[in-house]
């Protein structure tokens, strides 16, 4: 690996309102597709992480590692940033002979953290996303994958009061400044 | 004149005095007024002017189905037009001022309009659209431009922000009276998640003020009771300032809260677009009041009974000492005696049936009111401000037999239940013949997802007037719609109820009976859009017998009030007309939203930087700190050139493209596609995708592929590499990524799904720099890169580096002819890898380059651009790609259609090279002419240019064409017209025009 | 603006996460097919009013493409299944069959 200058898209961008948002990482991300529910598959992805197989729309943490649920075959490896190479082989190494595509994609997301106290940031998302983001409808743990504004994203619940975002790498701009104008100062009285 | 009451006003703080202005002028008022009720506090009953022939308006309703009191608010970047002044609540500072007259609202030159109404009848527009020719351009349209026009458009960018906010619920309430209260308290104690939304500042609608008693208690504490218990439950959300604005498929509605239109110095959004969706609707949205159809029911003091009631009861507002009543209901008999109460006078109540009314019509008399049965009103008389009622017997033609001075008039004609959120998305209407208007059909509601109906009325919505009727209506529906959502609702209480009844209405649509033309050419139906009852009367004698048509033909109810008050008036007259039975006229269709929102609302946070995504690679903000011009391609930006200071585009372009064929160019192309196809099938699956042969590729190769659709035509191209004997990288066009990537999963998914392939797109994983020309070489080992020369690293294919200690993956591919890498880096350090680059270019004089150099590298070499050469119309074989297209294999996505007669005929035009006999630059998309005429008279074709630029390389204008027999006919001059009714002579060429044996690439 | 649920991730969402396919269960015709065969299955596509089934993708979400069994005259959505296969389930079959008596669609009834 070289040492020149990795750059998240937008190097750590935060705003304080309502709730606050900050692009975080960098953070190594796999996508890996496959049979989920091959039990081969999922020692190797226990192997990597730390983590199960996730559920249908849903994440699985292990230490700082994650495992998000993206489609019936397809799942979302998060881990500590530079430790991907290794990962790669790791999973070559356990999935050889299987059917599988694993690829890293680091890189090409944004991540976001979404955070307050109470439930500003289910506010927030509210404002943005088509989706039923009220207590007892979306809690931690979950995952969601769908239209943020005009563009593509995902987001899990961290805990209560948190949200991670994934979009791709080149909105990471609009992304930002559309949570940002959400998380505007308001008083309008909060929905949730 | 029009004053404030010294006492009374349900919804004043008299504790809180605000101060605003009116054209200028200053006013005072309250907190709780809305504009309108202030502006009459202060005798200013003059509001507005008509859309059509100018004449004087005032307030004719209190709420949202106000058609004449129409302003302008605040100013500058927070100017709106066409506000209503009976929704606008007061706040201090409030600048209003009126429009549609000039110069000033006494005073209006457009008030001429009016004494030409006999000249500008129903179907004006149409009529003079007709004849003679010359008036249309020079006369009509003028004058109509200048006269036509709601309001003004603002002229600053709106300062404020708005947002959207999307909901869930099981019921969805819209509209905070007596039934919608009600209705979402029995939905939200069966514990569903109810929203409850409320168009006004205040619950309870219009029940206090009609008065009477809820379970013993007056209607207010019960209300008051209500609402606390509403407010106690956690799973309601109630909104005040929220309109129900439509309701669409499946459960879909928008609601329009007005968060600071109030208080316009809160922070934070001012509208804000409720996206909801709900397993049950309860439109709870009651009932709007019918105008009469005298003449003069324009003139200003004219004002609905309820509304003039409202004035009176909630606002303190005296409209006029002497207050004539007309009617040909009950109710109207509460406003006689709201304002006997208040201590004004009620000269008279004309009562248009022969045998008055019940209850409330002894107590009236009673309390000393004269009522006159049988009687209606002639005209009003009065021009800016009702002075008195010319009465005569309502079965007559109109002889005056009393003239009663007055200064305001109520006139109610019956309710007419508010529908418009029940058939926005399909509930059917019923006539019903006894109460005189058209009310839900229960039995035919809009249809959701499971096929049931969702939407539910409730209380005066439905069609019951009665205080009784409403409170059972909606204790029932709203048990009946949360059961729809899947609770189970509670024995509902209705609880007895306490108010005078009513008898019946006798249905009035002309006053009088037979009234005389010139009276029905002053009894307006459409208050707006100036439609009277001789305009609707004329259109049915024109020939219009569907509503649809009438509506359009004479305006009725198409401005912005959608006809509130004037539809149901407005097809009882066409009905009459037409000698047809109401139901069988119709209605004409309701359609969102309820009352006008703001776009503000509709864009939400879509404006400015946000209006939409703005897709920028790693190297962006270098490009654009070191001068790119840029030009959208799709939603990225890309830079068309680098102009120097002083420098012209077509200088920039010039430069860009020799210093790359001398010596070294570089290239941001990081926006093209990449995806990876990859599994034991993936060989199998490349040959289906592309034309080609992809699975015959060595690890490590590349190879230019073809893209066709399923139809046969050409959609996408770009190099293939094989990564491993399981994994392709398919690189794509700039615009190609997501549907081509799209296009592969679908094949994938729904055709060949038990092939064993993966695909991931991983476009922007990759910053992608190409590094292009004769020094690209030298450059690369300047980086360290190892193993470069052209026997290590030859043409077509891929090689693993490290250039300025980072990582890469170089493919030695050439989109320009020139010795090229496009080297790609994990997007983090594009921007690391890009300086490094740039830093060792200078000895070359590196120059950066844009889309357009790009373009005319490429068109130099002949090779082809998608969207250029392309245009979903073309096939690989129209230029010239047979050589792409493998012949050994038996199918590939596309091969059976490019097998059609039409696909396979030797006619269809070819490519070729042009180049034009004078050097010029041919016009882009420009035809080449052949012998004769077709059908329509114009010249035959036998060819279009493709693309055109100036080469620098070549110092001349360079083309490629599509031309019939093309290829065949090398050498031969055409003429290509050049849209300005000359031609441009262009030979036929050889499509490569520079280095047509490659050399500069093979080295 | 409908809602549809996708069968692959299970969310209920509405259309504007998805894009419309068009007809569903088209039979593929390749090089080798008579010119009527291709052109049908190229071209020619049913506009019942009632009872139609359609392809949709969950662009925005799992991005998996998906049949629905949709009533084109009420937008009533009488289910939905995976695209991987050459015939709507049986169970869904009967649904519709109990809701539209003497329905038809294609072979389909």
């Amino acid at each position: 690996m070289s040492d020149a200058k990795s750059v998240t898209p937008l190097q750590g961008a935060k705003f304080d309102g309502i709730a606050t948002v900050q692009e975080i990482g960098p953070r190594g991300m796999i996508t890996l597709r496959g049979t989920l529910s091959d039990a081969t598959f999922a020692a190797a992805v226990e192997a990597v992480t730390g983590c199960t197989v996730p559920a249908q729309r849903k994440a699985s943490f292990s230490g700082g590692n994650a495992v998000l649920w993206m489609t019936p075959d397809e799942l979302m490896l998060m881990l500590p940033a530079g430790s991907v190479a290794g990962a790669l082989e790791t999973l070559a190494e356990k999935l050889a002979g299987v059917h599988h595509l694993a690829a890293d994609v680091s890189d090409a997301r944004a991540l976001f953290r979404l955070s307050a106290p109470g439930v500003a940031a289910r506010e927030v998302l509210a404002r943005l996303a088509p989706v039923d983001i009220a207590p007892g409808q979306f809690g931690p743990g979950d995952l969601r994958r769908t239209r943020v504004g005009q563009v593509a994203a995902a987001f899990i619940m961290v805990e209560e009061g948190v949200f991670e975002l994934v979009c791709f790498r080149s909105v990471a701009r609009y992304v930002f400044d559309l949570l940002a104008d959400a998380c505007g100062e308001t008083t309008a009285q909060p929905v949730f | 004149m029009s004053t404030r009451l010294a006492t009374g006003g349900r919804l004043l703080n008299r504790g809180a005095a605000y101060s605003f202005s009116f054209n200028g002028a200053s006013f005072r008022g309250y907190e709780g007024d809305t504009l309108a009720s202030a502006l009459l506090a202060n005798d200013q009953l003059l509001m507005g002017r008509s859309f059509k022939y100018h004449r004087p308006r005032g307030p004719v309703a209190s709420g949202a189905e106000e058609p004449n009191a129409l302003v302008g608010l605040g100013e500058g970047a927070t100017f709106e037009p066409n506000q209503r002044a009976t929704t606008t609540e007061l706040f201090d500072g409030l600048k209003a001022r009126s429009q549609n007259h000039w110069p000033s609202l006494d005073f209006d030159v457009g008030v001429v309009n009016n004494s030409l109404s006999r000249f500008l009848p129903a179907g004006f527009y149409y009529k003079t659209f007709i004849a003679p020719r010359p008036f249309w351009k020079h006369l009509y349209e003028p004058i109509i431009r200048h006269s036509a026009g709601l309001g003004a458009a603002p002229k600053d960018l709106d300062e404020d922000r708005y947002e959207h906010f999307y909901a869930f619920c099981d019921v969805l309430v819209i509209g905070g009276g007596i039934a919608g209260l009600t209705a979402a308290l029995a939905a939200g104690e069966a514990g569903a998640r109810v929203i409850l939304m409320e168009q006004t500042s205040h619950w309870g609608g219009r029940t206090p003020v009609d008065g009477g008693t809820i379970g013993g208690v007056a209607a207010q504490a019960h209300i008051d009771a209500l609402v606390s218990k509403l407010e106690a439950l956690p799973n309601v959300t109630m909104r005040l300032r929220c309109m129900g604005s439509g309701v669409y498929d499946h459960g879909y509605a928008l609601g329009y809260e007005r968060l600071t239109d109030h208080a316009p110095r809160n922070i934070g959004p001012r509208h804000r677009l409720w996206r909801i969706r709900a397993a049950r609707i309860v439109t709870a949205t009651g009932a709007i009041e019918r105008p009469l159809a005298f003449a003069g029911n324009d003139v200003p003091g004219v004002m609905l009974a309820s509304a003039l009631r409202d004035y009176v009861v909630n606002y303190a507002v005296s409209p006029g000492d002497r207050v004539v009543v007309v009617t040909n209901n009950d109710d109207a008999y509460r406003t006689a005696l709201a304002v006997k109460a208040a201590g004004l006078t009620v000269p008279a109540i004309i009562d248009a049936r022969p045998n008055g009314g019940g209850v409330l019509a002894a107590e009236a008399e009673a309390a000393g009111i004269s009522v006159r049965k049988g009687m209606g009103i002639a005209k009003v008389e009065g021009g800016k401000r009702v002075t008195g009622a010319a009465i005569c017997a309502q079965a007559g033609e109109g002889a005056v037999l009393e003239t009663i001075p007055c200064d305001a008039i109520a006139m109610s004609g019956g309710w007419s239940p508010v529908v418009h959120l029940w058939s926005h998305c399909g509930g059917k209407l019923l006539w019903d013949d006894a109460t005189a208007m058209f009310r839900p059909d229960p039995a035919r509601p809009p249809l959701g997802a499971d096929g049931q109906g969702y939407v539910l009325t409730a209380g005066s919505a439905s069609g019951p007037m009665g205080l009784a009727e409403v409170l059972a209506d909606a204790v029932e529906v709203g048990a009946q719609a949360v059961t729809g959502a899947g609770f189970t609702a509670a024995a509902g209480d209705v609880l007895p109820v306490d108010i005078a009844a009513e008898s019946a209405l006798e249905p009035v649509w002309m006053m009088p009976q037979g009234a005389e033309y010139k009276l029905r050419a002053k009894a307006w139906l459409d208050f707006q859009n100036d439609v009277k009852v001789s305009d609707v009367q004329l259109a049915a004698r024109e020939g219009y017998e569907s509503v649809e048509h009438t509506k359009r033909y004479t305006t009725l109810g198409m401005a912005t009030d959608q006809g509130k008050l004037s539809n149901i008036n407005g097809l009882a007259v066409l009905s009459q007309a037409l000698n047809a039975p109401i139901p069988q006229v119709g209605t004409t269709t309701f359609r969102p939203p309820y009352t006008p929102i703001s776009f503000g609302a509709i864009a939400g946070a879509a404006r400015g930087d946000v209006f939409q995504p703005l897709r920028r690679t790693p190297i962006h903000e270098w490009l654009d700190s070191h001068g790119a011009d840029w030009e959208p391609v799709g939603q990225w930006r890309r830079p068309f050139c680098f102009p120097k200071a002083g420098e012209s585009r077509h200088a920039a372009v010039d430069r860009e493209v020799k210093a790359t064929r001398a010596s070294l160019g570089l290239l941001d192309a990081s926006t093209l596609g990449k995806i990876l196809v990859k599994g034991p099938d993936a060989g199998r699956f490349m040959d289906m995708l592309y034309t080609n042969m992809m699975s015959t590729l060595k690890p490590g190769r590349c190879r230019y592929g073809l893209m066709c659709n399923e139809n046969g035509f050409l959609m996408d191209d770009g190099v293939v590499v094989r990564l491993d004997e399981d994994t392709f990288l398919c690189h794509t066009t700039t615009g190609g990524a997501e549907h081509i990537h799209a296009h592969m999963e679908e094949w994938l998914q729904t055709e060949w799904w038990d092939w064993k392939v993966y695909t991931a797109n991983v476009t922007e994983q990759y910053a992608q720099i190409a590094v292009v020309g004769p020094k690209a070489r030298k450059l690369l080992e300047k980086l360290g890169g190892q193993g470069v020369s052209g026997e290590d690293f030859p043409f077509m294919t891929m090689k693993d580096l490290t250039l300025g200690g980072i990582a890469v993956r170089a493919f030695r591919i050439s989109f320009s002819g020139e010795l090229s890498y496009e080297i790609a880096v994990p997007a983090s350090k594009g921007l690391a890898l890009w300086e490094a680059i740039w830093d060792a270019g200078q000895e070359f004089g590196i120059t950066p380059y844009g889309t357009e150099a790009l373009h005319v590298l490429r068109a130099e070499k002949g090779f082809i651009m998608i969207g250029d050469e392309t245009d979903g119309t073309v096939i690989p074989q129209d230029l010239g790609l047979h050589w792409a297209i493998s012949k050994k294999k038996e199918d590939y996505i596309g091969k059976r259609a490019q097998a059609r007669s039409f696909m396979d005929n030797p006619n269809r035009w070819s490519l070729v090279g042009l180049e034009t006999v004078d050097g010029s630059v041919l016009p882009e998309g420009a035809l080449a002419v052949a012998e004769g005429d077709n059908a329509n008279g114009q010249r035959n074709t036998q060819g279009r240019v493709t693309s055109t630029y100036h080469s620098p390389t070549l110092g001349r204008g360079i083309a490629m064409g599509l031309v019939l027999h093309g290829p065949d006919r090398m050498g031969e001059v055409l003429d290509f017209a050049d849209g300005k009714g000359g031609f441009i002579k262009a030979k036929i060429v050889d499509q490569v025009f520079f280095d047509k044996d490659g050399d500069k690439q093979n080295v | 603006m409908l809602i549809l649920t996708c069968p692959h991730c299970g969310v209920t969402a509405e259309e504007t996460e998805f894009h419309a396919g068009g007809e569903a269960h088209l039979k593929r015709y390749g090089p080798g097919s008579s010119d009527a065969d291709f052109e049908d299955y190229m071209f020619n596509r049913v506009n019942p009013k009632g009872v139609h089934f359609e392809r949709w993708r969950h662009v925005y979400g799992c991005g998996k493409w998906f049949h629905a069994a949709r009533c084109t005259a009420t937008l009533e959505v009488f289910g939905t299944y995976p695209a991987q296969t050459h015939q709507p389930p049986e169970a869904l079959l009967d649904i519709i069959r109990q809701k539209r008596p003497g329905w038809s669609w294609r072979d389909f009834s």
